[in-house]
């Protein structure tokens, strides 16, 4: 066995390597750029190796200095993670060359199918079935719609080193055809450096299945069962689950076999994914093979007990898989949720900053896994994947792992930076993904106008309403305690109204010891629970079911999160109420059209010009305060109409510096 | 007797319509509640008793004896919050524009003769038109009797203003000799001459809101504390901010019940200093992380932000926090900072309230700007204001503690009880490469030399150890820990006994 792995990564999956080298008594070096120097990962490893500044292009991509780590900790082998050099051949090949073993598939395995051409037709040649579709390279727009009239629309553009869901475009006629062509194509230039397309059928609202792989270097290969991977956003994983509610044992043990005569048609080593598409009559046509570890890949180790890591490392070993197909299990059902640090009330714009708190949720053994690469302090930086941590659950069944993931959903406190939590809760408990009726499309379908987890049905804002009430009535009732007052006059009655959007409730709180029932027009509702101010999860039995509620702010406004509902509630004793029906609104101040000066300072130098347009991420300006120079990006798309200040002013906070239109 | 009482409920019923329906409409269209509206908002429900409901004015002239309105355009009367008691005047400008006659100063003056002599803290709602002009010198009489009330109640009672309309003229003085002043967006100003009075005399054009706004007074000027939406929201905030409060300069404030542990470790504060020396962080997220249930009431939020002020709790009890704001101008003195800190250490102080300081200051601010505003005279304002104190004084230097504005922090020096450290500090007389410079000046052309000086200043200077070395520092502690030792540095004061000199009164340089 290796004495010693480094790791080519970062993150929650340089932190999930590391657990298993450490489990197995194997040292880890972990490299890292300036950015990651005191990163979990970093904290967690034996050894830590700087290779760089921040940009990954400048670090985690630089095999040279990787290698350089490699030979100067004596690392017998490397784990790459996934991301970053996992798919390269080159680095796969420097690592042997540098006297290391590379956990992971031989360079040629990684080659063939790193090219989503070559990919296709090796598959089709081993027998997998593939997305009917034009094999070679299109040469022309008008090859491109010759090919997409023989194969009917909608086709599928896409960039033949594709991957991630750039370099793709769906045509549905033939002039799209010809203009998507030229576009997909600088994009891809631009995104792979490789203009070659291809075309293939577009399969409608398809679901995403996988199959996980284990391949010796003795030859054996079995398969793991699935993985669903329907949950979308822009071709990007958010939910995913094993087995797939749709899989039948008949499709399943086709795509499992399939899977594996790919594997041993390219020669497969290692753990490996194959991606199918799966059309609504259980067609599953090939998609690509990810010749690494997959980010999902914890809802499988859920459910088969297996660590995949730990297997990895030992093929690379040159042990031979310790069971055969017929000894592999699946138990129960597995739900992963990717926690990303972005905002997905304002379009999943990325949130980045200071994680003032980071609380998952507790751990619980076959029942709740949290893989993360960060802790509470930690800097979510604009260089990296967004994506925070990984939160998997585990039932007996489906609804069981659901529920489970929506109760640690609610329970994952995370602050300083905004994260999608709320959204996961609320993709986890739509009915459609409880009746597991699943599609690619199905976040575009279900939020086609974005996501608003303030819209909540009747039950759950009578639900949230009440627990504000009771909230309130603790938190005021210290009140009774303080000394040197008259009693009498303290506000005894705990009526308040509760006001929320535009619905406004009288709410009527009876209270004995931790026991509170709520009273609301006619109905009212138990409710017991041993919160107390300050606490951030409202732990709470609700007509006799368990609850838990995120809960932010205090006096008398509180912002409530649970189960995809995010809610802030304004409490006030009733004559208060009434009163506050005599002020007038007054509209929000529209500040979004402007950037203003987050601090005051001299405006050292401005990016733009009016009539340029911005891309969210873009450096506006930056702002001087006592030598310290703080650049203000776009918050979003956008373009300039006017400037506010020049280059010298003075700004003092909140100023208006650049308007948009 | 039946006639008496019907007589009774038929004037109290006149009274409280204050100057009827038409011009309480107008009130409520303006987005203003009435004067006794306010006070229900204030109040606990049914605590406010009235008093002098039917004082009258007692003007004959401008046929001013034919318009009498009970009360005279001034609510007064004591009631409680959360229990304690307090004395209250609410300006009443359906009521002449709530313009100040004899009658209506002599009700505001009886409230706080009370407050004084009972220990009870006052609480004005201003909205007023300014002097009943009727009335001529009798009007500024009552003004000045309000103003010498104000003068002999301060560091006895708290006093608040909350401006909730117009306030022109000699009627800012009242307010603006109170601990502290809130205002309402868009519905109040304070100015002592109006718009059109600027414009004759300077030929400036101007607003009320631009001119004496809330904006204005809580960004520009520091005359005002906080600014508020509305009237509700500025009342249930007052509720909120007076919790904070001890009734008089002889009693504690009020402990609150709390169950968030004494002894709550922060783990995320040992990475709160960027590596980077040069790059800033929020002090306000220390700020939470040590107050109890993460509440923090700050105070001037946007006037000379680079300081930072405002009441918490730490174990129930309440503390005043005065922390420098890296953010902001690198967290520097400069002449806003420090008379924002100045007037709040001494508040503290007049009213038994601990101060826990957090320190994170490269010095004072540079300029002819500063200099020429007077800068030496206003930063020894918080030198002066820390150094009298004689509460409970407790500091934590996080991070740069450069210089004079090293001393001025509640340093050792002045008295501090408990003076901590976090390994991440740096007491010095400079930062590392002026003070190079200025050692080895002869090095100056050599940036080699410079380099390698400035890193051996850094090594020796850097760090908090020479200063514990000498004693300046009680401890060196881990940020983790700053809620813990806090929380014990106070438990450990709590019966400090210190006295200054008998004298008259200090000078502090005004």
């Amino acid at each position: 066995m290796f004495k010693k792995i480094l790791v080519a990564n970062r993150g929650e999956i340089a932190c999930r390597i590391i657990r298993t080298a450490r489990s197995m008594d194997i040292a880890t070096v972990v490299v890292a750029s300036s950015a990651d120097r005191d990163s979990l990962a970093a904290r967690m490893a034996d050894e830590v190796i700087e290779i760089g500044p921040p940009p990954a292009a400048e670090s985690y991509l630089q095999i040279d200095r990787i290698i350089q780590a490699i030979q100067a900790t004596g690392a017998d082998a490397v784990h790459p993670g996934y991301g970053f050099l996992s798919e390269n051949t080159r680095f796969a090949e420097a690592v042997v060359a540098a006297g290391a073993v590379f956990i992971g598939p031989p360079a040629p395995a990684i080659a063939a199918m790193g090219d989503k051409i070559a990919a296709k037709q090796l598959a089709g040649r081993a027998g997998v079935s593939t997305v009917p579709g034009h094999d070679a390279e299109i040469a022309s727009a008008e090859e491109a719609v010759r090919v997409a009239a023989d194969l009917g629309y909608p086709v599928m553009l896409k960039a033949a080193a594709g991957g991630g869901g750039k370099g793709m475009r769906i045509v549905r006629d033939e002039s799209e055809t010809r203009e998507a062509f030229a576009a997909t194509r600088r994009e891809a230039l631009a995104s792979f450096a490789d203009d070659r397309l291809f075309i293939e059928k577009f399969i409608e609202q398809p679901r995403h299945i996988e199959i996980q792989l284990l391949a010796d270097s003795h030859g054996a290969v079995v398969h793991l069962g699935e993985r669903e991977c329907s949950l979308q956003r822009r071709h990007q994983k958010v939910i995913e689950e094993s087995p797939s509610p749709f899989l039948d044992e008949a499709t399943r043990d086709a795509m499992g076999a399939q899977a594996c005569a790919l594997a041993r048609a390219v020669g497969y080593q290692s753990a490996g994914t194959v991606e199918f598409i799966v059309d609504r009559d259980r067609n599953f046509y090939f998609l690509e093979m990810n010749t690494r570890l997959q980010v999902e890949h914890p809802v499988t180790e859920l459910v088969t007990g297996l660590d995949l890591v730990e297997l990895m490392i030992r093929i690379a070993a040159g042990e031979a898989l310790p069971f055969t197909q017929d000894q592999i299990r699946a138990t129960g059902w597995a739900i992963e949720a990717r926690l990303y640090a972005e905002d997905p009330v304002r379009g999943f714009l990325p949130s980045i900053g200071r994680l003032t708190r980071f609380r998952p949720p507790a751990e619980e053994h076959g029942q709740v896994r949290v893989d993360t690469g960060v802790s509470e302090g930690a800097e979510v930086s604009m260089f990296y994947d967004p994506m925070i941590a990984k939160l998997v659950t585990h039932g007996d069944d489906r609804k069981t792992a659901i529920d489970r993931m929506s109760d640690a959903l609610d329970r994952f406190d995370v602050r300083g930076v905004t994260s999608n939590a709320v959204f996961l809760a609320a993709l986890v408990n739509h009915p459609r993904f409880h009746a597991g009726e699943l599609s690619v499309d199905f976040i575009a379908d279900e939020f086609p106008d974005g996501f608003a987890p303030d819209r909540v049905s009747d039950s759950s804002l009578a639900r949230l309403t009440a627990v504000a009430a009771v909230i309130h009535t603790i938190a005021t009732s210290r009140a009774r305690h303080i000394g040197r007052k008259i009693l009498s006059d303290v506000d005894s009655k705990d009526s308040w109204v509760v006001r929320t959007g535009d619905t406004e409730d009288m709410m009527e709180v009876t209270r004995s010891d931790d026991s509170f029932s709520v009273k609301r027009a006619d109905n009212t509702l138990c409710l017991s629970t041993g919160w107390r101010p300050g606490m951030h999860l409202f732990d709470a039995v609700i007509d006799g079911q368990a609850v838990c509620i995120r809960i932010a702010g205090g006096h008398g406004t509180y912002r409530l999160t649970h189960a995809g509902a995010d809610l802030t509630l304004e409490i006030l004793p009733p004559i208060v109420a009434d009163l506050l029906h005599r002020m007038p609104s007054k509209p929000a101040r529209d500040h979004s059209r402007f950037l203003l000066s987050p601090m005051p300072g001299l405006l050292v130098s401005l990016a733009v010009e009016p009539g340029v347009t911005v891309k969210a991420g873009d450096t506006l300006a930056v702002i001087e305060a006592m030598k310290m120079e703080n650049v203000l990006r776009a918050e979003r798309d956008g373009t300039v109409k006017t400037l506010h200040a020049a280059k010298g002013d003075s700004l003092v906070v909140d100023q208006q510096v650049i308007e948009f239109e | 007797m039946q006639d008496i009482i019907d007589e009774l409920q038929a004037r109290r019923a006149a009274a409280r319509m204050g100057g009827g329906e038409r011009r309480i409409a107008a009130q409520h269209k303006k987005g203003k509640l009435t004067a006794r509206e306010r006070l229900d908002a204030l109040l606990d429900e049914g605590s406010f008793e009235e008093w002098d409901m039917f004082v009258e004015h007692d003007c004959t002239d401008f046929d001013m004896a034919d318009q009498r309105v009970p009360g005279d355009g001034v609510v007064t009367g004591w009631g409680t919050i959360n229990g304690r008691k307090v004395f209250v005047f609410s300006q009443d400008f359906t009521v002449f524009g709530g313009s100040l006659s004899q009658a209506h100063a002599g009700k505001i003056c009886k409230v706080m003769d009370q407050a004084v002599r009972l220990g009870v803290p006052v609480i004005g709602l201003n909205d007023s038109g300014g002097a009943r002009i009727q009335e001529g010198v009798g009007s500024l009489a009552g003004y000045a009797e309000v103003f010498q009330r104000n003068v002999l109640a301060s560091g006895v009672v708290p006093q608040l203003s909350m401006i909730m309309g117009p306030c022109a003229g000699g009627a800012v003085y009242s307010p603006a000799m109170t601990d502290f002043v809130f205002m309402v967006r868009d519905t109040s100003y304070l100015f002592v001459t109006g718009p059109e009075v600027v414009k004759t005399v300077t030929h400036e054009e101007v607003s009320h809101e631009d001119l004496g706004g809330a904006s204005a007074h809580t960004t520009k000027s520091g005359v005002a504390d906080l600014a508020f939406d509305n009237d509700i929201e500025a009342l249930r905030q007052l509720r909120r901010f007076f919790d904070f409060l001890p009734a008089n300069n002889r009693q504690q404030p009020p402990v609150w019940p709390t169950s968030d542990a004494s002894d709550r470790a922060e783990p995320s504060l040992d990475s709160l200093i960027p590596t980077d020396p040069a790059q800033p962080y929020d002090i306000k997220e220390l700020i939470h992380k040590v107050a109890d249930e993460e509440d923090f009431f700050e105070l001037q939020p946007n006037h000379a932000a680079n300081i930072i002020i405002g009441f918490g709790r730490i174990g129930g009890h309440t503390v005043g926090f005065v922390a420098n704001q890296p953010m902001v101008l690198a967290g520097c003195l400069d002449i806003a900072s420090s008379i924002k800190a100045a007037r709040f250490v001494r508040f503290c102080d007049c009213f038994n309230i601990p101060i826990v300081t957090f320190v994170d200051v490269p010095g004072f601010l540079p300029g002819t700007a500063q200099e020429h505003g007077g800068i030496i005279k206003h930063g020894a304002k918080l030198l002066f204001a820390f150094a009298e104190a004689t509460v409970p004084k407790v500091t934590v230097i996080t991070r740069k503690a450069y210089g004079g504005a090293y001393d001025v922090m509640s340093s050792k020096h002045l008295r501090g009880d408990v003076n901590y450290a976090w390994p991440t500090a740096e007491i010095a007389v400079m930062g590392p490469k002026g003070a190079v410079e200025i050692i080895f000046r002869q090095d100056r052309d050599d940036p080699q030399r410079i380099a390698q000086r400035t890193a051996e200043y850094r090594e020796k200077f850097a760090n908090p150890f020479v200063a514990a070395q000498k004693g300046f520092i009680d401890d060196v502690i881990m940020p983790r820990n700053t809620r813990r030792r806090i929380a014990r540095a106070l438990h450990l004061l709590a019966d400090k006994v210190l006295e200054n000199p008998w004298r008259k009164h200090d000078n502090i340089p005004l």
